[in-house]
């Protein structure tokens, strides 16, 4: 009986933290079905009111969602390639060769994760303008295509493959960039998954640089045309909302349906 | 031979470092003593450009506003460990309760924006349960009143972090070896005994490199501001890195912006050297 009591009491506690965490995004989504009376009424209503998908509707007819949606996906699914790409071929030599220089790499490596890059946009701007990438997608994606938490989780992936996989294969007369390609890549496919699921959703919400470089809204990802909602429809919260919904939706799905990535990702971070 | 194959493999990564994350460094802090401009020709001008920040009302109050920032710190970092202690076991549902935790932690900060403007709203769901709870009279403004504007931002960036402390913590109480705790239980310690005697001491490293994260994170915070308040009202949100974006992209004032987050960065390094001196991370057993 006690022990009841207290899973009783444990899951209350959890609801009600839940509940502060989740609350904003229910209200929202409340907010954008309902279609009736004003929405900062009070009392508030906390459940929808003559649900609709009007104001769905409304923000399909008043921007290009569809172009939006669009350009959020090239920008995540080539930041993802190429992150994959350049990353795994910097990790692997600095696994599994030895090389003049390679500790210096390294350090310069985890260097960048002290140096405040927070505001590096700023003379990444000047950089992007020299190199005319502005109103560009390589623009927008190249400098988010190296970082250093990707080269250290898939240099720990590379670094728990066995040498006598290697070892075998030089044997056989593979080259090096065989070995790469044909052996660790396949070995370290669900790294490669966790650091593909975590870039998609960073490149998703990605929301400062992508403001910088495009300037034209067509241009717009949805992370950033969902702001040139609120400046479009000053007295329309409820389409507003509609947008919001809308643009969280897919990184919400993308998290509930690959939780364990996410849990991965940052089992190897902290070791 | 085999140093060019490495090589090989890590130049196109190694270029793209170089040009986006160490030029702007050494470029940036190299601007912050120049009048530079994209129209002009530039010029030496040593320490205007800071001389001006520090004499600009703006700026000084970014300043403060990003220690105030670090009140945050132990407020994130106690809740993330007591959430992860809280989910760390088997009971039906708890993947469920995790994602909801995490779930702030994927939300895209302009839409954070948009959903806490809701929220924080005179007449929206937070006056209304505080007034229902009776713990206001009358609906409170929390982002236009200038003295409280600032926490409200600070919430919102408690918020967004919890989660992700949450997962770093619940993955290193789940390295915790299972027998160190059965021979407590054993030799009869409590559930509060075992917590602080093996559980406190055995995340050491990771309580450490998480609030070093965390004091990094407060310091830096600026996004929530764009999206929340944009420095209003009356400047009273203003943080350090907030007056960079602010001058650098809405005004143009791109030295001073540099200047300012050059200040921000001797900052954050200083403290984190600091840290790392006096709380030495250990590795793991």
């Amino acid at each position: 009986m006690k022990t009841i009591l207290k899973t009783l009491a444990h899951y209350l506690l959890l609801s009600a933290l839940a509940l502060v965490c989740v609350f904003p995004f229910w209200w929202t989504l409340v907010t954008a079905l309902s279609t009736e009376g004003n929405i900062f009424a009070f009392p508030p209503t906390f459940w929808p009111r003559e649900p609709s998908l009007a104001n769905f509707i409304a923000v399909f007819e008043t921007l290009p969602m569809a172009t939006f949606l669009g350009n959020s996906l090239l920008i995540a699914v080539c930041t993802v390639f190429w992150k994959l790409a350049l990353c795994s071929a910097a990790a692997y030599p600095l696994a599994r060769m030895q090389f003049k220089g390679r500790k210096l790499v390294f350090g310069l490596i985890l260097a960048t994760l002290v140096l405040p890059s927070e505001v590096n946009f700023l003379v990444n701007f000047i950089t992007v303008t020299k190199l005319s990438l502005v109103d560009t997608y390589t623009g927008v994606i190249l400098p988010n295509v190296v970082t250093a938490v990707a080269i250290l989780l898939l240099k720990q992936a590379f670094e728990e493959v066995p040498q006598d996989l290697i070892d075998a294969a030089r044997v056989d007369g593979a080259s090096e960039w065989t070995i790469f390609y044909k052996i660790m890549l396949p070995l370290i496919a669900p790294w490669l998954a966790t650091v593909g699921i975590l870039t998609a959703v960073e490149a998703w919400n990605e929301y400062i640089w992508p403001s910088i470089v495009m300037s034209k809204p067509d241009q717009f990802p949805l992370s950033v045309g969902v702001l040139y909602l609120r400046g479009t429809f000053g007295s329309s919260t409820r389409v507003i909302a509609a947008g919001t919904v809308l643009t969280i939706l897919p990184t919400l799905a993308a998290f509930l349906f690959t939780q364990r990535f996410f849990m991965r990702g940052m089992d190897g971070a902290v070791k | 031979m085999r140093n060019l194959t490495a090589w090989l493999f890590l130049a196109p990564a190694l270029v793209l470092l170089a040009v986006f994350s160490f030029w702007p460094v050494a470029f940036g802090s190299l601007l912050a003593f120049t009048d530079y401009s994209l129209i002009r020709d530039t010029h030496w001008v040593g320490l205007d450009n800071f001389r001006y920040i520090f004499n600009n009302e703006m700026f000084v109050t970014g300043l403060k506003n990003s220690l105030v920032f670090l009140l945050m710190v132990p407020f994130v970092q106690i809740g993330a460990l007591s959430l992860a202690v809280l989910v760390n076991n088997q009971l039906p549902g708890i993947r469920y309760f995790r994602a909801a935790f995490y779930v702030p932690v994927v939300t895209t900060v302009s839409v954070v924006g948009i959903m806490w403007g809701f929220m924080f709203h005179e007449q929206g769901a937070l006056n209304y349960v505080l007034m229902l709870c009776r713990l206001v009279d009358a609906p409170v403004g929390w982002l236009s009143n200038d003295s409280l504007a600032l926490f409200a931002i600070m919430f919102v960036t408690l918020w967004r972090g919890l989660g992700w402390y949450m997962v770093m913590y619940l993955a290193a109480l789940q390295a915790v070896p299972a027998d160190m705790q059965e021979a407590a239980i054993l030799d009869g310690a409590s559930r509060w005994q075992r917590f602080w005697k093996i559980t406190v001491p055995m995340l050491r490293p990771t309580i450490i490199v998480c609030s070093i994260l965390s004091v990094l994170a407060a310091l830096k915070a600026y996004q929530e501001v764009d999206v929340l308040t944009q420095g209003g009202p009356m400047n009273s949100t203003f943080t350090g890195l907030y007056y960079a974006y602010d001058q650098g992209l809405k005004h143009l004032k791109l030295p001073r912006a540099l200047a300012a987050s050059f200040v921000m960065s001797v900052f954050c390094i200083g403290i984190a050297l600091l840290c790392l001196r006096y709380l030495k991370p250990k590795h793991r057993p």
